[in-house]
């Protein structure tokens, strides 16, 4: 069962995203001398361009066999799974970076394009990781870099303050699931994943404590997903970090989140299915309540944006609740295109934010006038989020709660249903501002350059592809289901 | 084969997308292109309305296409009895409503794009024989119908109406997918696809206690009691060629969506519930009837009587007999062109005299003879009068009732006595009687200017009467150009029932 320490040349092809990343990384960091002051556009094109390249390659070489793998001693396991978790990460990589690209103040130290490499390599690792040692490396390989990216703007007392929120509670966090990965260690007596199981099942009087376990390592996850009642940092981090991290931190982070949720708990809880059940039941509902309820008052678009994203999380749970092979589909076809929407959304944001100086919602009072084809795409973006065709939100949103309604949990998608009901309001009101209201005569244009540009009408097309052209995608989220389960 | 009903859901679509990305500065571009795009529509559906071979009856313009076959999702289009006379009404109503709104001035480019938004999204619910992709084309309006009422409505209620109507009918369509998905994992069959769920043969506890859910879910959008009071919040505060489609189409959709989806997949829980529909029906006909009474608004009255209106279709579909079943067919589509009628004249009322309280209104016969005479047919219509389409939908409707609850008919009978006195009351203060000084006065644009008259409406308002008033007329006196597309259909309803009662 676990992989050989033998060394051979498929384990490096194995890992071509991660070696493509940390080579990418490595050499941003000599470029940054290089370029100087230049760097600012070329930095960004080059950060963007070679995650591109990565996952290009990736593709064509280090695709997945139909059998999962374990390789480097049974740290790692290569499946379909990690894979599309991985290009997933690599897309969230490559559209940040475009919508850096320009940014006077965030191009002021190139370290940005590193540590954001770094942390897509640490989410790589996540998805794949099949060790609880390698797995909490992972995340803290993810998570730190993102706890400097948050606090970015460092004359912005915000953005300091989000970043040490984040750090802050992302320590405490990690901490009590490290906490909860020993207890298992001691419990079964290994670090290996995928034998966990058998050890737990074998070894007498271990439901308990494995229970307790289950509680602190979800602590951890739910962290990273932003779910309620481990959400508290998001608004504050979303609103103070840098626009772009936000958007990066709300798709990439929050499905690196999911990868491991899913992973780990369908390998290493089955026999506790009811009682980890209840867990994320509780999880979701709490979310998908509390994170509408609180953005219905929202006056800030990215305060409003972040407990957006707490509710997705806990549509997203749902799917995790059900416990089946088309939950775990639904899950990862909507984290596909939630990645694109949410993006598109924070790129909008981003865009007027540079634009008109302002992120509260009064800024976006008539933008159909000063640009209608930005206000087409927020359209786009909002009703994706709401869950309406034919755009990618529905999709995924149709498949969680039908996995629901199929695990026989019908009144959990009867509460997701209703609860999104109460999410159309808010963003339909937004979108009300943005064609209805008149726009402020403050002489203000909005201006959308290049990389931009190219960001968002990428975004634009996912969320429509993926919300009209089903079957390639829902095929890889297949795949990754059948290597779950 | 001719994709016949993929061109009457399509054309819309793309004449939509290409609209959008017109210069805005086209205005007349973008409104011929609109106008072409419902012609086509129009054309089309009466096309397959007139090449339905109604003899054969059953399912005819079949396309199929696998959509994501992993889930047994399919693009499964077909139209029947029921579907062609509101498909028919689909393009009727759009192209009258282009017509009427040919003079809008503000972003007229996102106004016909949207307006062909939603006539796509009508016609994809009317044709779809796969659950998912009904479902898909009937939340594709939500966002057309939200902007179009905040945008072009009424400035005073249009942000309050447009909200309520869209999360109660977003609320409506949710609830019903989850029963619907309900259905699909109830069947075991791993399809969406209508025809083979017909068959599922669903267990009796399951149907007693989904079909609520699906059945509600659909009918709120047909505005059943006491879920209504969005129609004439939203409905009035909607510019008038969205009044006429979501009060003449999108209330059918509800209705259409209901029978085929709700009534037709479980057909026991039907049978269980009817009792409750066929209440909630008479209460929709006199609740609704009543309360247009009393209003003081003009189109006020015309949004709560299609709340009144609609029961009569609930009431058809809780009989589950071939009369009741064959006057809510007939129903949908008369009402459709009946109050896309009265809308349209509303707003041609509106749009010269800025005036919308009854009180203040008067003699407009004088001024507007067209819009009055539109108008009063609209009323013999409402008020099920013999010769026009209303007496040939409604009669049926009440002799399926008489035969199963008595009671329910005779309550109902009194609610089509309090419509011909709203009906009759209105059109008296309206078009009746002297015109009031303040309206002598009034010019175009609401404000006194001087003596600006009230003039006629337009060609293309006439057009628009004219053609509404004479389909009702015409359907009065030859009932045969639709009873028996309606009765095939509801031949097939039946046999789904178990023969009938």
């Amino acid at each position: 069962m676990s992989g050989s320490a033998t060394f051979d040349a498929r384990m490096i092809l194995a890992i071509l995203p991660e070696l493509g990343l940390l080579v990418l990384a490595g050499v941003a960091l000599v470029l940054d001398l290089i370029w100087r002051d230049k760097r600012c556009g070329r930095l960004a094109l080059y950060t963007a361009v070679g995650t591109a390249l990565v996952m290009a390659l990736s593709l064509i070489f280090a695709r997945p066999g139909e059998e999962p793998q374990f390789i480097f001693g049974g740290m790692l396991r290569l499946d379909a799974a990690g894979f599309v978790f991985r290009m997933l990460f690599l897309s969230g990589a490559m559209l940040t970076a475009l919508l850096v690209m320009g940014d006077e103040v965030l191009c002021v130290r190139g370290e940005f394009f590193v540590l954001l490499l770094v942390s897509t390599l640490g989410m790589s690792l996540m998805a794949a990781a099949a060790d609880v040692m390698m797995l909490f490396l992972a995340i803290e390989t993810a998570s730190i870099p993102l706890y400097v990216l948050a606090g970015f703007y460092t004359g912005n007392a915000r953005s300091v303050e989000a970043g040490i929120k984040y750090f802050l509670f992302g320590g405490l966090t990690s901490a009590v699931m490290l906490y909860g990965f020993s207890l298992l260690y001691g419990l079964s007596g290994t670090t290996r994943l995928y034998e966990m199981l058998e050890r737990l099942q074998s070894a007498p009087g271990t439901l308990v404590p494995g229970l307790f376990a289950v509680v602190l390592v979800l602590a951890g996850f739910g962290f990273k997903i932003s779910a309620v009642p481990f959400h508290f940092w998001a608004p504050d981090v979303y609103e103070g970090a840098p626009t772009q991290v936000g958007g990066f931190l709300s798709t990439a982070s929050k499905a690196a989140g999911f990868a491991v949720l899913l992973r780990v708990m369908t390998t290493l809880f089955p026999q506790v299915t009811p009682v980890w059940t209840v867990a994320i039941v509780v999880l979701a509902l709490a979310s998908m309540l509390a994170g509408n309820l609180l953005a219905l008052a929202q006056k800030n678009v990215k305060r409003l944006l972040a407990y957006s994203s707490i509710a997705q999380a806990g549509y997203m749970l749902v799917g995790v609740a059900a416990d089946s092979q088309l939950g775990t589909s639904g899950v990862v076809y909507y984290l596909m295109g939630y990645l694109v929407t949410n993006l598109a959304a924070f790129g909008v944001v981003h865009v007027v934010g540079q634009s008109l100086r302002s992120d509260e919602l009064t800024a976006y009072d008539g933008l159909s006038r000063r640009s209608p084809r930005l206000a087409l795409l927020m359209l786009i973006a909002l009703l994706s989020l709401g869950g309406v065709p034919p755009f990618a939100g529905f999709f995924g949103k149709l498949l969680v709660f039908g996995a629901a309604v199929q695990a026989g949990m019908w009144w959990l998608a009867l509460v997701g249903v209703l609860t999104s009901v109460l999410a159309l309001y808010y963003y339909l009101n937004l979108l009300r501002r943005i064609y209805q209201e008149a726009a402020p005569k403050d002489g203000l244009t909005v201006r959308i350059s290049w990389p931009w540009r190219v960001a968002l009408i990428v975004c634009a097309l996912g969320v429509v592809t993926l919300g009209v052209v089903y079957a390639p995608w829902y095929a890889w989220a297949e795949r990754v289901a059948t290597m779950l389960f | 084969m001719f994709p016949l009903l993929s061109l009457i859901i399509f054309i819309p679509l793309l004449v939509g997308v290409i609209l959008l990305a017109l210069p805005e500065e086209r205005r007349g571009w973008i409104r011929g292109l609109a106008l072409v795009g419902a012609l086509l529509t129009l054309v089309f559906s009466l096309v397959a309305y007139f090449g339905y071979d109604v003899s054969a009856g059953g399912y005819q313009f079949q396309e199929r296409m696998p959509w994501l076959p992993a889930l047994g999702i399919g693009y499964h289009v077909g139209a029947d009895g029921i579907s062609l006379p509101l498909l028919l009404l689909g393009g009727l109503v759009a192209v009258s409503g282009v017509l009427v709104s040919w003079r809008v001035e503000d972003r007229p480019r996102e106004f016909f794009a949207f307006l062909m938004f939603l006539v796509a999204s009508v016609q994809g619910v009317f044709a779809s024989l796969d659950l998912f992709q009904l479902f898909f084309f009937f939340e594709l309006a939500v966002f057309p119908k939200y902007l179009m009422i905040v945008l072009w409505g009424s400035p005073k209620t249009r942000n309050y109406g447009g909200m309520k109507l869209t999360l109660y009918l977003f609320l409506g369509s949710v609830v019903s997918l989850v029963a619907a998905l309900a259905v699909y994992f109830g069947s075991g069959l791993h399809t969406f696809d209508l025809i083979e769920l017909q068959q599922a043969g669903l267990a009796k506890d399951f149907q007693y206690f989904w079909f609520p859910f699906l059945f509600i879910g659909f009918a709120l959008l047909s505005g059943i009691f006491p879920l209504h009071s969005w129609a004439p919040d939203g409905h009035v505060a909607a510019p008038t060629a969205i009044s006429m489609l979501l009060a003449g189409v999108e209330m059918k959709v509800g209705a259409f969506a209901a029978l085929r989806i709700a009534i037709e997949l479980l057909p026991e829980g039907a049978r269980q519930w009817a009792w409750l529909i066929l209440l909630l029906g008479t209460m929709n006909v006199v609740y609704g009837a009543l309360i247009a009474l009393v209003q003081k608004d003009f189109k006020y009255v015309i949004g709560f009587s299609s709340v009144s209106h609609m029961g009569l279709v609930l009431m058809g579909f809780a009989t589950l007999n071939a009369d009741g079943l064959l006057g809510a067919g007939m129903q949908m589509f008369s009402h459709g062109v009946m109050t896309a009628l009265f809308f349209a004249v509303v707003g041609m009322v509106y749009d010269r005299t800025h005036e919308r309280d009854i009180s203040r209104l008067g003699g407009l016969v004088q001024r507007m003879p067209w819009a009055a005479v539109g108008f009063i047919i609209g009323g013999l219509v409402s008020m099920g009068m013999p010769g026009f389409s209303g007496f040939v939908a409604e009669y049926p409707i009440f002799m399926g009732v008489w035969r199963v609850q008595p009671v329910a008919a005779v309550v109902a009978a009194l609610g089509i006595l309090i419509t011909s006195g709203y009906i009759l009351l209105v059109v008296r203060r309206v078009f009746f009687g002297e015109l009031p000084a303040a309206l002598e006065q009034s010019g175009g644009s609401g404000r006194k200017v001087g003596m600006q008259r009230i003039e006629d409406v337009s060609w293309m308002d006439k057009v628009v009467i004219g053609m509404l008033a004479l389909i009702m007329i015409g359907l009065g006196w030859f009932p045969a150009l639709m009873t028996p597309w309606v009765q095939s259909g509801v031949q097939a309803v039946l046999a789904v029932l178990g023969g009938g009662q």
